[in-house]
């Protein structure tokens, strides 16, 4: 039905979001390829979370929300999968790192165990695991019990990370991941990021234009709901098809 | 389906269904109210139980006229009211904007303690001492009176009055008063010119969920206003309300008469006033929100 | 000083006294069933049943079916009052049915106890034959706690930041796992407060029970859930209106026994609140 091209593991066909009679994105075509980082820029309120969250259909938590057109993942219209199924499979990063008041520990283990794993020693090989693959496990080892609100706040998003990786998703999003981070936890965060490639296809919106130039492979840039251009990062940053993208990644706006 | 699947569907289920059991309440409470009222009227007249002047039970032929229970209710209600609201809403201004912090929360106690005592235990101090030291005072030849009523019902409406008009005064917005503090204005021109108003629907819903109480409340009034079915000329005179009618000749019907039908259709009319006057708080209440 | 500041002081002054009347005679009440009431109360007095027509003796059985009857209410209203909020809170979408059950519980606060009573005895004792009956009495007063319960559950599910949903839901949870794992935990002490403070008012209700449950004189302990009980609040009501020549020092003893029953209860709900207000960490 859909053509499919067999690196494509996320497509979306005339997507159009909506909150309330707000549109907030319009006639979005995307394709992510397989164990890609896609990088998504755009000044705020240009449609980026939502395009995210579209694609785990968190978008819906809000009442007022609707969208036309369709999400593909994995050759299935995405709503007619279950949607913890979906969100098992496509993992979130959110902006501020959002921790559960439990302990280290806890925060990681909670994914697997509303999965069905109960087994003391599974769950610690696979919280040990996830940690070590957001480059954490070093920092808390010794002290997983502790609250995990107590962590600074790049360990915390490190946690989150890992929390999302416990459940072993196909795809990861990153909210602006490092919004509220210093440089030296969002080099940490990057550094994870680049670690999981291999595994994972990552999609990054960021408001920080350099970020995604040091990180992702492809880049978009989404401007009032549209997007405007994708192609590789190089192609983006140093000769844009559109010319506001040129006056976005040079800084003349946003 | 797993396990799991299962429980989860069938908690669910059990969620959905809670929320139709409540509206079923309602719905029950009406109809077995309305089912017993009803019965009444096969044999009495819905204009003679409305309009009539006298409530005399075990008389030959009885009569049920609830005009004397009515305006018994409305006598104590209203006395009660008319002390309550200046006094609340006046408390209310002071503990919001006028109390140190540290007396702030010793007077919301306070009135939080108020709000627990039970009404059977003022029903007992106004026999054994609101009744007979106004009969004291006043000369009355008795105590037990729609003024010992009010008097009493006008303190277990407080708490309500107070904490409702407290949290509508509370969330003025800032800028309103930021802006009558701007223009020089003193905190008391404004709290009253300005957070006053625009506190009002709230209050309003506080004191109509207030009237809402009082009227509803039984023990009070059936221990203290003295319990005589007639019309009174005056707040000082015994009456007797439609809730302390209810409760004080329940136990003495038999099943399936006429005035056992009759107490299920004061009951019925005390269901439909409360829901109106409720429906109105409620309506104030959403407005003062926005 | 000018004239704005002159009125300002009178207004304030005055609102201060009218505080004072309010809080005066409140102490005042509290005060006068204490001092009367407690000097009365001794081991004999709660833990024998009364003697010689009410006149001697203690109100153990009072007391003992006050607490049978909290006790079932509780297991009614609980259960019921916590889901229904759960699924205003979490599940209802902006429709008719919702606004329905909003309504619903705005007029089930509002019905008076005397008419929970009235429908409690033609629905549970006589429709439903459970007699006058510990759980007639229950179910009554259950229902007619359910919207407190319901208000201070709801209050506290939405006092639970949306992002411990989200965080849920993003990692593949279901609803109800989501709620069961990360909303019921941290809404706890709220329901619990609202509970006993719901709890601590039936305990203090005469009219519902007045023909769902009390008796007027019961010295033994039931036996089962269809027999009757004495209860304090109808208790007090009954030696100080209906017994002639009835001592007063009884009547004040019972009062006082019955307010320390809903001022503890009170207690342990602020206790509560203070103690997990401590311990929360977002």
């Amino acid at each position: 039905m859909v053509n499919v091209n067999p690196q494509v593991i996320i497509q979306t066909i005339n997507l159009n979001c909506f909150y309330g009679r707000m549109q907030a994105l319009t006639n979005l075509n995307i394709e992510v390829y397989k164990n890609e980082i896609l990088g998504i820029i755009g000044p705020a309120n240009s449609g980026k979370t939502t395009f995210l969250r579209a694609l785990n259909r968190l978008n819906y938590l809000n009442p007022t929300y609707s969208q036309k057109g369709a999400v593909i993942f994995d050759n299935q219209n995405a709503d007619d999968i279950p949607d913890d199924m979906l969100r098992k499979r496509i993992g979130i990063i959110f902006a501020l790192p959002q921790t559960l008041p439990t302990s280290i520990f806890q925060n990681v283990a909670y994914g697997p165990k509303v999965h069905g794993i109960k087994k003391k020693s599974e769950l610690q090989g696979i919280v040990e695991s996830a940690l070590k693959k957001a480059y954490l496990w070093d920092e808390v080892k010794d002290r997983l019990d502790m609250p995990a609100p107590r962590l600074s706040g790049g360990q915390q998003q490190r946690l989150c990370i890992a929390r999302t990786l416990a459940v072993e998703p196909e795809v990861i999003l990153y909210d602006e991941p490092c919004s509220g981070l210093d440089p030296i936890s969002t080099a940490k965060v990057e550094d994870a990021m680049g670690e999981l490639k291999s595994d994972y296809t990552q999609i990054l919106v960021t408001n920080n234009t350099k970020q995604a130039a040091r990180v992702s492979d492809r880049t978009a840039f989404f401007l009032m709901g549209e997007m405007v251009e994708i192609g590789l990062t190089n192609t983006i940053f140093t000769t844009p098809q559109d010319k506001r993208t040129d006056d976005y990644v040079t800084g003349r706006f946003g | 389906m797993s396990p799991g699947k299962i429980s989860e569907y069938i908690i669910e289920s059990l969620i959905k269904l809670s929320g139709l059991i409540i509206v079923g309440f309602v719905i029950l409470i009406f109809l077995f109210l309305f089912r017993d009222a009803v019965s009444l009227f096969g044999g009495y007249s819905p204009g003679a139980f409305l309009f009539g002047r006298n409530w005399l039970p075990i008389s030959e032929p009885p009569q049920f006229g609830i005009l004397p229970l009515l305006i018994g209710s409305v006598y104590v209600t209203a006395g009660a009211i008319i002390i309550c609201v200046p006094l609340g809403v006046a408390a209310a201004m002071y503990i919001a904007e006028v109390a140190p912090k540290s007396l702030k929360h010793i007077l919301k106690s306070l009135i939080e303690i108020l709000a627990s005592i039970p009404s059977v235990v003022l029903g007992f101090i106004g026999i054994v001492w609101l009744g007979p030291f106004l009969k004291n005072t006043f000369g009355l030849t008795t105590g037990m009176c729609g003024l010992t009523g009010s008097l009493l019902l006008a303190f277990m409406a407080m708490p309500t009055i107070i904490s409702i008009s407290e949290d509508a005064l509370v969330s003025v917005p800032r800028t309103f008063k930021e802006a009558a503090y701007g223009l020089g204005a003193t905190k008391w021109q404004m709290l009253w010119r300005v957070m006053l108003p625009s506190a009002a629907s709230g209050i309003i819903a506080g004191i109509m969920l207030g009237i809402g109480r009082v009227i509803g409340e039984t023990m009070v009034v059936m221990m203290v206003t003295g319990n005589a079915p007639v019309i009174p000329e005056s707040i000082l005179q015994p009456l007797r309300t439609l809730t302390a009618t209810i409760a004080g000749e329940m136990g003495e019907t038999v099943s399936g008469s006429e005035h056992y039908y009759a107490l299920f259709a004061v009951g019925l009319a005390l269901f439909i006033i409360t829901f109106i006057i409720n429906l109105i708080a409620d309506i104030s209440l959403q407005k003062a929100r926005k | 000083m000018n004239f704005a500041r002159v009125r300002e002081k009178i207004a304030f002054i005055l609102l201060g006294a009218t505080m004072l009347i309010i809080v005066l005679p409140i102490l005042l009440i509290i005060w006068y069933i204490v001092s009367n009431g407690a000097g009365a109360v001794t081991w004999e007095f709660i833990t024998q049943p009364p003697r010689n027509g009410m006149k001697q003796g203690g109100i153990m059985p009072a007391i003992v079916g006050t607490i049978i009857l909290i006790t079932g209410t509780m297991a009614f209203s609980l259960p019921l009052g916590i889901l229904s909020a759960i699924y205003l809170v979490e599940y209802a979408k902006d429709n008719f049915f919702t606004r329905l059950i909003k309504l619903s519980i705005v007029n089930l606060s509002g019905i008076p106890s005397i008419v929970y009573g009235l429908f409690g005895f033609t629905l549970f004792v006589v429709y439903c034959k459970f007699g006058a009956s510990i759980l007639a009495g229950a179910l009554t007063l259950a229902i007619m706690s359910l919207p407190v319960i319901i208000t201070a559950t709801k209050e506290a599910l939405e006092a639970v930041p949306q992002s411990f949903r989200e965080i849920s839901l993003s990692l593949g949870a279901t609803k109800w796992q989501t709620i069961r794992n990360c909303v019921l935990p941290y809404a706890i002490p709220g329901i619990l407060t609202g509970t006993v403070l719901s709890l601590s008012r039936a305990a203090g209700e005469t009219a519902p029970i007045l023909f769902t449950v009390a008796a007027f004189y019961l010295p033994r302990l039931p036996h089962s859930l269809f027999d009757q009980v004495m209860a304090m609040p109808y208790h007090l009501y009954v030696i100080s209106t209906q017994v002639p020549n009835m001592p007063l020092k009884l009547s004040f003893a019972t009062g006082f026994v019955l307010i320390m029953v809903v001022f503890l209860m009170n207690l342990v709900s602020i206790v509560l609140r203070a103690h997990f207000r401590k311990k929360k960490q977002w």
